[in-house]
This record gives structure tokens, C-alpha cells and sequence, in this order.
């Protein structure tokens, strides 16, 4: 891994480009931010730090002009002048620049368009576009930036990394002064988050001020120099990230020490005793995926860590029936089964908690209820109508088992906090009464209480006698929810390790391809 | 649960509570639940003193008889917007139900199985739009356009370009006729909204339907049969299309090719007005029926005041949009 040689700046000699004092902003009756300041200096990175709801992303949406805050709510001052942006683009011209988690690109258009998007294009005298010119530009701001990329290639065509590539390279093409990268890294690869984070050097000595807004504890202590704590819409401190450590840090974003971040006690079950619950030998799929062969027990957690495209959903796609395999064998509970369709995987006990739970879990503009027991409608189906009686006395009962929190069953799910949301998912799943459960990143995008939480009810499912398969690529996660851990690299098993020899730096030694 | 995380560590997990609300939430919550309707209300208030005799109760059953085949369209429309699709065959599925059924009359069968081939010519097409759209997953907008074109042409071919006159007097009983003083299509199309409610509001098809639309992907992750659900979607909104095309062929006493031309927008502009979303996953039947009486009553209000044919169009075209936007405006 590369390491970099910080270019620490000396705040105190210097004015800050950007302050925000005494930011407050409610909306409809809910307070987001109670007084909240921030100070960012030219060439720092500023990690804002916060669980999910703690106001990170309302503070930079009024930073960025996409909010204004309350009557009364604070000042701006920017450069020396009190500033108050009525809309996004005034805030851009002025030179804040967002890169957003989820990129805005256009797919079918080119690099350059992307890049210099929202300005003039360079006219002849016809009042055509001049693209020579136009890609000339374009690659100027890619050059100075250190990328190879082509101006005339089609977004579509590039990676996650690349995509963000370009996302910068719109921002450095006016100037930003100030640059906000949201969750910037959650897509990459660990050499492109180090291509990322020269990236990120560079900027910095160029006085560029970035606010880094990132889960990852490591990335924060290798890349940024000062940070600021949000909780639940509150300032909690800022302070030079030297003065710091991880636990503190995230004791401060919970205001509670993390002793208690879930630790499972291993299984229950003996192996010995059982036949595997699911059996796969030799699958490959018309991806990469290639030659996974492994088992799972009943009452067995096995964790399959990995990077970011390594296989692994993939691997429980298929397994799900929702791409298909081309080579290989599934066994579920000693039967040989041949899987192509969710409904097909659902007869044979398997299901699969998705892995993006807005994009292919909930059912936003439907009741708690109905998303949690929608799998199993027709297990209510009386000869014309559902048994709505007996439908929603289950419903009360996945919800007080998984402590869901919802002011009622019947409330509208987007309602509900990620964590919550999260366990209406798992509980439809668990309404299917599967013996084989798939979780693709069960705790993605959920706040630090509610991920404890979530492994708990994990780790009792599995100790009810259900096998366990879960994809993460949070490795604490891993370590502390699995039983046995697979790692795999670029399709294919690279290691095996059992719960007590796992450790952070084995799993990466076989994620990054190593035997 | 002995948990270490008491619940409270939980921002966000409560929604706001209702104490406290103000008085502009107030008016929200009653716009939500009523929106349309006090549209509806105040649009037959202004009518009654600007149109003479519209509050007659002869008009006002004149205005549900005349609204009974856009609204029996408009229900089939309801679902297939509520999947997020669209369905553009049911105007030209109104013409070919009705030449078919009429001609079927006159060829001496016998007149309810004469209506019963109309609805079957009417499903069958929904059918094929469905396995087109859900199976063959072509964009919805695109097959049933095509399938607008080719139904129309097929109501021309199959009865020569000119108007088939219907005789029978049982089939035509279901256009004209009443029962307690009460326009037969009338209760037609209380039945269909009866058990389009029913359909949407208990059954796992209508659950279904609702998830479909909000989330597809995720539906077909939860193991809900999509394509089957679409396929019967379209087939009931070709059904029910099939419907209105025998009821207005009782009405004319004819089966005529040129019938229906542009019902489904006005079915379309009906489901919206009710306040549905195109992209799917949102809507209500009575807000459907709702949005058929505002175009009903304006059609009605304008004729009563003797504007043209081709004024009225003008308006209702004006009123639609201005409908739309102050629904847009208030979310």
C-alpha cells in the first residue's frame, strides 16, 4: 500500500476560505442542525464525521446552496464575504464544488461534455460547437489531474473510479475552492482509493479546501488533517486528526465508547452432527465468477469478504436464481436443486437480502406491514381475498421479534431509519422460513447502533439453526459476526480461515490476490 | 431483548409526532385526503349557476351515463399505470369490441354471447399487449401504440369502414336500457369500481400490483411472479376496454369503427387527475373515478351552456393542465 507524505498547512496563521457559524435548519418542526460551525482552511482535508442522520449531509447541502438555512440560522462567510447562495449553480460559480456518492454523470455522453458540462462551450462562427476545442479543455483539466483518460470516450464505457475521475475533473474545471467529496471511496478498489488520495495531495497543495465525508475510520487517519463531529444534528468538536484516535472519534459520534460493537461467540452447532445446509461445487457463472466450491451448516454464520467486485454478488445472484449459473452444482439440505428463479430459490429455502436496499428491497410507498410479509402473501390467501386479520398479527410479530422501530405497522416504510428498513427486509426474508440466508452487505448504510444490532439478530438466526452466508466488505464486521470466512479475488476462492485465526491483515493479504 | 443499545440511541427511527401540528399541516392533511374532491365539488358549484338545469337530477344521471365508458376504461387504466406502464389500445379496443360484437349479433348469435365475444376480442388483445410488454419486455408505451394502430385498422377491415346496426334489443339493453329508473351502464361501472376497490385494496393481485409499480426489481427479488402480473394487468385493462366497447355499441345501436377515437387519453388524463403517478406504485381507484367526473361534469356543463364541440376541447385540455399543476404545486 502506498503511504503518503502529508502536506500538513498551518491553520492558525491562516484565515479560513470558508467558515459556517451557528448553522441551524429545521424542517416542518424537525430540527437537522442545532448551531453548528465549521471553519475550512485552504489545503486541509476536513473529515466531517457523524452517523447516518447526524445533519452531514444537510450541512453540505446548505454549504453547497442547495438549502438555505433558518431565518436567523448562522452566516456563511466565504473569503471574507458574507455570503447567502439562492441556488447550487451560484455556489458553484463561486467555487464549491460536490462530488456526490451516487455520480451525476451523463452515461452517453463524453468525458469533456461531462466535464465542462454547465458552462459555454467554445463556438465557431456559425455558433457551432468548436469540439476540438472543447476536448482540449477538457484534457488540460484531466492532465493537470495526472489522468490518461481519453476526452472523446463515453462515460458509460469507464469504471466506478473513473467515472469519479471525471466527477473531479468538472469540479477542478472551475475552480473549486472548496471541494466536498461524499463518501468518495465507497465504490473502489484499494489502488484506485490510493489513486484517489494522490489525487487528493495534489489538490491540497494547490490550497484546494475538502471536506471528506467518510465511514472509514482508516482512510480518515491516512488522508485528513483536521476533523469536525456531527451527532444528531449537533457540533460535538473539531480538532486535528493527531490529537485522535479511532475509538475516540467514534465515541464521539455515538457519545458512547463502541465495547459493545457486536461480537459473536461462535456457533452453537457442531459440525459433525449435520449435513450441510448448502453445498456448492464447482460454480461458475457467465461473469467471472469461476470453480466456487464450498458449504455452509445449519446454525453456521460464514463470512465471504473480498473487494469491491471480487465475485461475491455475484456468487449469491446465482445462487438466488437472478443470473445464472453455466457451470457447477447447488445442493440445499442434501437435495441437488437447479435454481433460475427467485421463486425457484424461494421453494428451495434460500433467500437473499439484497445488497442495495432501496434499488432492490423496499417497496418505499408501502406499509411496514406489507414489505415485511410480501414474499409470503399467498400464505394468507383465503379464496378471494388475503386474511387480513392473521396478516397483520404476523406482521406485529416480526416486528416486536426484530425490534423494528415504526410508530405503527400500517405507517409508509420510507419512514423509517436505514437500520430499521433494513430489519423489514430481513424479516420478509425470514417470513419465507428459509434454511439457507444470503446477506449482501446487511448493514450497508446503516448507523453504528443499529449495525450491533442487526449482528445480533444475524447471530441468532444462525443459533435458531439457520446457515448464514454474509458478503461484507466491512472486515470488523466480518471478523466479528462470522463463524468461518471466505476471501475471495477476482472470482474465485483465495482463502479459508476459521474465526479464530482470522485477522484484518490475513484477509486482506488473500483479497488483494495472495496465497 | 437484553440489548446493550437501548432504543433511544436510534436517531431517526421515529417519525415526527403529530402533537403540535400547525395549521398549514392541517390543511395538507385534508388536501391529501380530499384534493380532487373539492376540485370536483367546486367545479359542479360554479356550474350549476353558470349552466341551466345541471343540478336536475335528470342531468346529473345524464352525467354518469355519459362518463360510464371513459370510467370503465379509466379502471383498467388504473392498474396498468399503477405497474408504471401505460396502456394506448383501449380507445381502438372500444371500436373492434363493438364491431365484433355487433356483427356476432347479427349473424344470429345469440346476444349475451354476441357482448361476450366483444369482451373476449377486448382481452385478447390485452393479452397480447402483456405478453409483448411483460415477456418480451418491450416498453409498454411502444406496444400498445402499435397495437392502437392495428386494432383500429382491424375494427375497418372487419366491418368494411362503415357502421354496423345493431337490432337486437337484449344487447342493446346494455347501452340504453335501465333498471329502476336507473341507466343500465350505470351500474355497470359501479360493479367494475366495486370490484377494481376490492381487487386493489384485499387482494395479493392487487398488493402486487402496487409493488410492481413502486419497486419491480425488488418485487421480482421477493419472488413475486412480474411477468404474469403484467401479463393479466394488460389483459384486464383489454377486458375491461372490451366492456366499454359493447356498452357504447348498446348505446349508438351500431358497432362502429370510428368509436372510441382518443378515449384513452381521456382515460389517461382521468387516472392522473385522479392522482396517480405515471411512474407507477401510486394511485387509488376512487381517485380514478373522482377524475372522471371532473372531465365529466365539464363536458356536461359546457354542452348545458351551448359551447362548441371544438371550445370544449380547448377548456378541457386548459383544465387538465391547471388540475395537474395545482396537484403539483401543494406536494
Amino acid at each position: 500500500m502506498v503511504t503518503f507524505e502529508k502536506v500538513r498547512p498551518v491553520p492558525v496563521s491562516l484565515q479560513p476560505v470558508l467558515s459556517m457559524k451557528g448553522i441551524s435548519k429545521t424542517f416542518t418542526g424537525t430540527t437537522v442542525l442545532k448551531n453548528v460551525n465549521i471553519d475550512l482552511y485552504p489545503g486541509e482535508v476536513h473529515a466531517l464525521m457523524g452517523e447516518n442522520g447526524a445533519g452531514k449531509s444537510t450541512l453540505m447541502k446548505i454549504l453547497s446552496g442547495v438549502y438555505a438555512p433558518d431565518q436567523e440560522g448562522g452566516t456563511i462567510r466565504y473569503k471574507g464575504e458574507h455570503v447567502q447562495w439562492k441556488d447550487p449553480l451560484l455556489a458553484r460559480k463561486a467555487g464549491i464544488g460536490v462530488i456526490h456518492q451516487e455520480l451525476n454523470l451523463s452515461p452517453n455522453l463524453s468525458i469533456s461534455e461531462n466535464i465542462l458540462m454547465g458552462t459555454k462551450y467554445p463556438r465557431n462562427k456559425l455558433g457551432g460547437v468548436r469540439w476540438d476545442e472543447v476536448h482540449r479543455m477538457a484534457e488540460e483539466v484531466l492532465v493537470s489531474m495526472g489522468s490518461d483518460l481519453q476526452p472523446e470516450q463515453l462515460v458509460s464505457t469507464l469504471s466506478v473510479a473513473q467515472q469519479q475521475m471525471v466527477e473531479i475533473a468538472r469540479a477542478l474545471s472551475y475552480k473549486a475552492e472548496v471541494l466536498i467529496m461524499d463518501e468518495p471511496t465507497a465504490s473502489l478498489t484499494d489502488k484506485e482509493i490510493d489513486g484517489l488520495f494522490s489525487i487528493i495531495n495534489d489538490l491540497r497543495k494547490h490550497g484546494v479546501a475538502i471536506v471528506y465525508i467518510s465511514h472509514r475510520m482508516e482512510e480518515i487517519f491516512k488522508i485528513a488533517d483536521r476533523y469536525t463531529v456531527l451527532r444528531d444534528g449537533e457540533w460535538i468538536r473539531s480538532g486535528p486528526i493527531q490529537e485522535t484516535n479511532p475509538e475516540h472519534l467514534v465515541s464521539l459520534m455515538v457519545g458512547r465508547d463502541l465495547k459493545d460493537l457486536f461480537k459473536r461467540k461462535g456457533s452453537l452447532y457442531k459440525r459433525e452432527d449435520d449435513h450441510p445446509a448448502l453445498e456448492v461445487k464447482g460454480l461458475s457463472d457467465s461473469t467471472f465468477v469461476e470453480d466456487l466450491s464450498f458449504s455452509i451448516y445449519p446454525g453456521e454464520i460464514v463470512g465471504f469478504a473480498g473487494l469491491v467486485g471480487a465475485g461475491r454478488t455475484e456468487l449469491v445472484r446465482s445462487l438466488f436464481g437472478v443470473s445464472s449459473m453455466t457451470k457447477g452444482e447447488v445442493w440445499v439440505q442434501g437435495e441437488k436443486v437447479d435454481i433460475r428463479s427467485p421463486i425457484d430459490a424461494i421453494k428451495y429455502g434460500v433467500a437473499l437480502v439484497p445488497e442495495s436496499r432501496k434499488d432492490q428491497g423496499l417497496f418505499l410507498d408501502m406499509s411496514v406491514k406489507e414489505n415485511i410479509l410480501l414474499a409470503e402473501m399467498k400464505a394468507f390467501k383465503k379464496i378471494m381475498k388475503l386474511n387480513w386479520k392473521e396478516f397483520n398479527r404476523s406482521a406485529d410479530n416480526y416486528i416486536r421479534d426484530l425490534r423494528i422501530k415504526t410508530a405503527s405497522p400500517a405507517q409508509p416504510i420510507s419512514g423509517l431509519s436505514g437500520g430499521n428498513q433494513q430489519k423489514a427486509v430481513i424479516a420478509r426474508w425470514l417470513s419465507t422460513n428459509p434454511k439457507v440466508l444470503l446477506l449482501d452487505e446487511p448493514t450497508r448504510g446503516v448507523d453504528i447502533g443499529a449495525k450491533s444490532e442487526i449482528h445480533k439478530i444475524i447471530s441468532e438466526l444462525a443459533d435458531a439453526g439457520l446457515a448464514v452466508l454474509m458478503i461484507s466488505s466491512e472486515l470488523p464486521e466480518v471478523l466479528g459476526v462470522s463463524d468461518r470466512i471466505f476471501v475471495m479475488h477476482e472470482g474465485r476462492i483465495t482463502g479459508h480461515l476459521q474465526r479464530e485465526e482470522a485477522s484484518q491483515e490475513k484477509i486482506m493479504h488473500y483479497a488483494t490476490g495472495g496465497n | 431483548m437484553k440489548s446493550a443499545l437501548s432504543p433511544n440511541h436510534q436517531p431517526n427511527s421515529q417519525p415526527t409526532p403529530p402533537q403540535g401540528m400547525k395549521f398549514g399541516q392541517n390543511v395538507t392533511l385534508v388536501w391529501n385526503q380530499l384534493g380532487m374532491i373539492l376540485i370536483l365539488i367546486l367545479l359542479c358549484i360554479v356550474m350549476s349557476f353558470v349552466a341551466p338545469n345541471f343540478l336536475d337530477g335528470s342531468n346529473l344521471t345524464n352525467i354518469l351515463k355519459q362518463v360510464s365508458v371513459t370510467a370503465i376504461l379509466a379502471a383498467g387504466m388504473t392498474i396498468v399505470i399503477l405497474t408504471g406502464g401505460i396502456d394506448l389500445s383501449v380507445g381502438s379496443i372500444v371500436a373492434l369490441s363493438g364491431v365484433v360484437s355487433v356483427m356476432a349479433s347479427q349473424a344470429g348469435v345469440h346476444p349475451v354471447l354476441a357482448m361476450l365475444a366483444g369482451v373476449g376480442a377486448g382481452y385478447l388483445v390485452g393479452f397480447i399487449n402483456g405478453v409483448f410488454t411483460a415477456k418480451a419486455g418491450l416498453p409498454a408505451f411502444i406496444v400498445t401504440l402499435a397495437s392502437m394502430t392495428y386494432v383500429r385498422g382491424l375494427a375497418y377491415v372487419s366491418s368494411g369502414g362503415y357502421p354496423v346496426v345493431l337490432e337486437s334489443n337484449t344487447f342493446r339493453f346494455i347501452g340504453s336500457g335501465s333498471i329502476l329508473g336507473i341507466p343500465t351502464p350505470i351500474y355497470l361501472m359501479a360493479l367494475v369500481y366495486l370490484v377494481m376497490f376490492y381487487v386493489l385494496k384485499y387482494t395479493m393481485f392487487g398488493r402486487h400490483i402496487y409493488a410492481i409499480g413502486g419497486n419491480a426489481e425488488a418485487a421480482r427479488l421477493t419472488g413475486i411472479k412480474v411477468k404474469k402480473t403484467l401479463v393479466n394487468v394488460y389483459s384486464i385493462s383489454g377486458l375491461l376496454a372490451g366492456l366499454g366497447g359493447v356498452v357504447l355499441a348498446g348505446r349508438l345501436y351500431s358497432g362502429q369503427p370510428t368509436a372510441g377515437n382518443m378515449y384513452e387519453l381521456d382515460a389517461i388524463a382521468a387516472v392522473i387527475l385522479g392522482g396517480s403517478k405515471l411512474t407507477g406504485g401510486v394511485g387509488k381507484i376512487q381517485g380514478t373515478i373522482i377524475g372522471v367526473l371532473i372531465m365529466g361534469v365539464i363536458t356536461n356543463g359546457l354542452t348545458l351552456m351551448d359551447v362548441s364541440y371544438y371550445s370544449q376541447l380547448v377548456v378541457k385540455g386548459g383544465v387538465i393542465l391547471a388540475a395537474v399543476l395545482i396537484d403539483r404545486v401543494r406536494s
